[in-house]
């Protein structure tokens, strides 16, 4: 299988640098395409390991999305919204924990052994602001100057790997590539920069699209590349614009490719149809960045149907599509997704039947990797933080073990400290 | 010899002149650089280091904006938030709630009003200087909108840049350290003799003035009990004398009963000051690729001399031939505020839609109003990537020709006259003459082969800002 898998690689190389028409005249833009385009793993790391990292934005409620249903002080705290536990879909009955009613997709998950749960995942003093918070889940840090921690991981593969010379090569550009207006925080590095785009027709020049002639002109806008030694504004300009127009061809080239499941048209659902696009398609990419946004809950949020249910049952629809394009396509072997919410909400509700920012709140890992059920123990609605759960797994334990286990990187350098490793993966 | 010896005046010409208003400003006209070149050197870095408001581009006005969006609550209405609280009355909690929410929605409008307004005075400004340093100053005391909410304490801050753009360091130094936006950003409000609070202190030496290894831990707890009870009320600075720690402090070997504005003086008296701000002024103005010890502490030396004034800093640095050497010439990447900016100044194309402008200015990653961090904008190689080099080219084409992912239909319907802005280069080969006036390089002959084989006037403009050299300045 893995055989298998690296002779696809050698042949994308090959596709890719056919792809780059304009190739044919820059002898040395095809040697830098390569470098570009190679596996940019250190040494026995296993190339065809995929993360994909979901954020829901706004704070998730968490306690309406993996639901205490065997605690009073649930039902008690959230009289208009609180979901009763026959219409959860019920996950562990000794506990008294069930998923959202609009969660089936999710169960159905769960049920093959995809889905493992997190419970009680925040940090230590957690901050209320959502961009604050964000950026805390972003760099893994509460210092508010470091970059971020996926960058930071592309960073330290980079120095270790044997290309690290004078000429700024850094992972390959398609190492991160995050779904978006902008790249996130979480994958920017100190040196590297990943690629975004929210529709891979933007990763193109608008001029191309004029006229034949003006196309083709522009191949002949980038010049030669330069020699590895010309450490120039204009030399590294000019690397990157080679660099963009291999990676972008490769990116939309993979996403030209529809995928066989069918997707729900909402945003999420359309970004992992293309994640899955690109996962198919073997492109270098180590991880990939996607976003689902509205869980802001100030007010209305509804229980078993409502605003919340609905922002759940898009989730969840997208990312059963996922999984069932990444099974017949024989790639859900090697993709795990994690999913994160800057905070959970209050225990209380509000007037509004809404729910206010809060603190801790569940994560979701998926993948037949991860080891399934619901992995830790429900904090107590009782004993509370001024009104929130306190955390019992701090999310940088998540982190170390995706970074260790499965990116196979040193966690502790990445994360700048050292992290009881979660037990949520079963193999590494 | 001199590290900033003078260049020969008969050498300034219309690259030199191109060159000046590139750092100094963004960009010229070609009828500008003409101007320069023929007012000659030393008038023409007087004419952009005048700061006179009296002639051109008028001042801000105070009630440009309005500042009565986000307000506190009056006595009352905190007497009935705290009873709310205390009786768990969700309903009054949640007027409060709304009442906050309305309010964040109608100053985020104004927030965005804001970010096109300072573009159009980027844009229009006779004083291109002043705006370049604002923008400066706003990179290095960088305050985000996203903590502080608040647009019109951004709109003050803005102000209190421009007023002291080239003004003297000291005064700026002084004037942050009562500022609502800072005090609110790095969270000095909350610093009480109780209960101090370290982030403004360590970033006032760290990002603001000394720079790392100038200061120890120490400093920065002592600084920070002199910065306790400096807080604001509305929209002013407030001492809250019951929170100030009054008692001795020890910072950078100086000891006394320091305030806030006693720490901003120990601070100005370490050389390392002027030689901090006169390396960061050098990759702003010179280059973002390598700093010449040399030069940087000339600046110093001057900075110094003239008690923290920038005037006599810059007006020496461009004079210099360093300035227009190949140590300076192209060694820096165009901010994307320089690259929109710079392509309306110099081409002259119709500004089209604002809103896009700011838009486009965020996903190149210069989001006004929001740098990332206290530390503001990385710049130099951090502005480009796949993404951003593609954003950037098609800025371009939304400049030249309302084209491009940036466009709607309506923009493709307002015209740049290409022929028009042919004719202002007043030169027999408007091919040369274009490529001259845009780039800062010279162009290979495969590219200058294609630019001349280019069916159109408009299609050659396209090229020539789709080239990696164009991202230069």
């Amino acid at each position: 299988m893995h055989e298998t898998r690296a002779w696809t690689r050698r042949r994308f190389l090959q596709d890719g640098l056919v792809l780059a028409s304009a190739a044919a005249t820059l002898p040395l833009f095809l040697q830098r395409s390569a470098f570009a385009l190679a596996p940019s793993g250190a040494p026995g790391t296993p190339d065809e390991r995929v993360l994909v990292v979901v954020q829901l934005s706004g704070g998730n409620d968490g306690l309406n999305t993996v639901i205490p249903f065997g605690q009073n002080a649930y039902y008690n705290a959230r009289r208009g919204i609180a979901i009763a536990q026959s219409e959860t879909h019920v996950l562990d009955r000794q506990h008294g924990i069930g998923l959202h009613p609009a969660m089936g997709d999710l169960k159905s998950l769960y049920d093959d052994g995809l889905l493992g749960i997190v419970q009680g995942v925040g940090y230590p003093n957690p901050d209320r602001s959502h961009f604050t918070s964000m950026d805390v889940w972003h760099t893994a840090s509460t210092e508010s100057r470091r970059a971020g921690w996926l960058g930071r991981y592309f960073d330290a593969q980079c120095a270790g790997s044997p290309r690290n010379d004078a000429t700024q090569l850094v992972a390959s550009p398609l190492s991160g590539v995050a779904l978006g207006r902008r790249a996130p925080l979480a994958m920017e590095g100190k040196q590297y920069q990943p690629i975004a785009f929210e529709d891979p027709r933007l990763l193109a020049w608008a001029g191309g699209a004029q006229n034949a002639d003006l196309a083709d002109a522009y191949g002949h806008m980038l010049p030669q590349a330069p020699a590895s030694d010309d450490e120039s504004p204009d030399a590294f300009l000019t690397r990157t614009a080679l660099d963009a127009q291999v990676s972008s061809e490769a990116i939309r080239a993979a996403v030209a490719n529809r995928p066989g499941a069918s997707y729900p048209r909402s945003p999420l659902g359309q970004q992992l149809a293309m994640v899955a696009s690109m996962v198919h398609a073997e492109l270098p990419t180590r991880v990939y960045y996607v976003s689902m946004s509205g869980f802001d809950t100030h007010a209305a949020q509804g229980g078993a149907a409502g605003q919340h249910a609905n922002l759940l049952r898009r989730f969840a629809e997208a990312i059963r599509a996922f999984y069932s394009d990444l099974r017949a396509m024989g790639q859900d072997g090697r993709v795990l997704t994690m999913v994160f919410s800057e905070f959970g909400r209050r225990v209380a509700q509000n007037a509004s039947n809404g729910t206010d920012h809060g603190a801790a709140a569940p994560m979701f890992l998926l993948g037949p990797m991860v080891r399934a059920g619901v992995l830790s123990e429900h904090p107590s609605l009782t004993d509370l933080d001024d009104g929130d759960l306190k955390f019992r797994v701090d999310f940088r334990s998540v982190y170390a073990t995706v970074l260790d286990t499965w990116l196979k990187a040193d966690a502790n350098a990445v994360l700048g400290q050292r992290f009881v490793r979660a037990q949520v993966l079963r193999r590494g | 010899m001199a590290p900033l010896r003078p260049l020969d005046p008969e050498r300034f010409g219309p690259r030199e002149a191109k060159h000046l208003l590139l750092r100094a400003g963004f960009g010229g006209s070609p009828a500008q650089l003409r101007q320069l070149v023929n007012w000659g050197l030393a008038a023409s870095v007087e004419r952009l280091l005048d700061m006179d408001g009296a002639h051109g581009t008028p001042p801000p006005r105070a009630d440009e904006f309005a500042s009565d969006i986000i307000t506190a609550l009056d006595e009352a209405g905190r007497m009935q938030l705290r009873e709310a609280r205390r009786n768990q009355n969700e309903d009054a909690l949640d007027r409060f709630r709304m009442r906050r929410q309305q309010m964040q929605r109608q100053d985020r409008q104004q927030i965005k009003l804001m970010q096109q307004w300072w573009l159009t005075r980027m844009i229009e400004t006779t004083r291109p200087l002043e705006e370049k340093m604002t923008l400066f100053w706003h990179g290095h005391f960088a305050t985000s909108y996203r903590t502080t909410e608040n647009s019109y304490h951004m709109f003050l801050q803005n102000q209190l840049f421009r007023t002291h753009a080239l003004g003297r360091f000291s005064t700026l130094l002084a004037g942050i350290v009562h500022d609502p936006a800072m005090l609110r950003y790095l969270n000095n409000h909350q610093n009480r003799k109780q209960d101090p609070n370290e982030n403004l202190a360590r970033e006032l030496m760290e990002l603001f003035s000394l720079g790392d290894g100038h200061y120890s831990e120490r400093d920065i707890q002592e600084g920070a009990r002199a910065l306790t009870g400096y807080s604001f009320e509305g929209d002013s600075f407030a001492f809250n004398a019951q929170a100030h720690d009054s008692g001795h402090k020890k910072i950078l070997g100086r000891g006394g009963p320091f305030d806030g504005d006693d720490f901003v003086r120990v601070i100005l008296e370490q050389p390392a000051c002027a030689e901090f701000i006169c390396r960061k002024l050098y990759r702003f103005f010179v280059s973002g690729v390598s700093e010449d010890g040399f030069v940087t502490a000339q600046m110093a030396r001057t900075l110094r001399s003239s008690q923290y004034a920038l005037q006599p800093v810059l007006r020496e640095l461009f004079l210099s031939e360093h300035f227009y050497s190949d140590a300076a010439v192209a060694q820096r990447i165009k901010s994307p505020v320089e690259l929109v900016v710079g392509a309306i100044r110099s081409l002259e194309t119709p500004v089209r839609d604002l809103g896009v402008l700011a838009d486009a200015i965020e996903v190149m990653g210069q989001d006004l109003f929001y740098p990332p961090n206290v530390a503001g904008w990385p710049g130099e190689r951090a502005w480009i990537n796949t993404s951003t080099l593609y954003a950037r080219q098609n800025i371009l084409t939304f400049l030249l020709a309302g084209i491009g992912p940036f466009a709607k239909p309506r923009h493709a319907r307002m015209r740049f006259d290409t022929q028009a802005y042919a004719n202002r280069l007043q030169h027999n080969v408007v091919d040369d003459a274009m490529l001259d006036h845009l780039l800062s390089l010279d162009p290979d002959p495969a590219q200058r082969q294609a630019i001349g084989e280019a069916r159109s006037l408009q299609d050659k403009l396209l090229l020539i800002t789709a080239m990696p050299a164009y991202q230069l300045c």
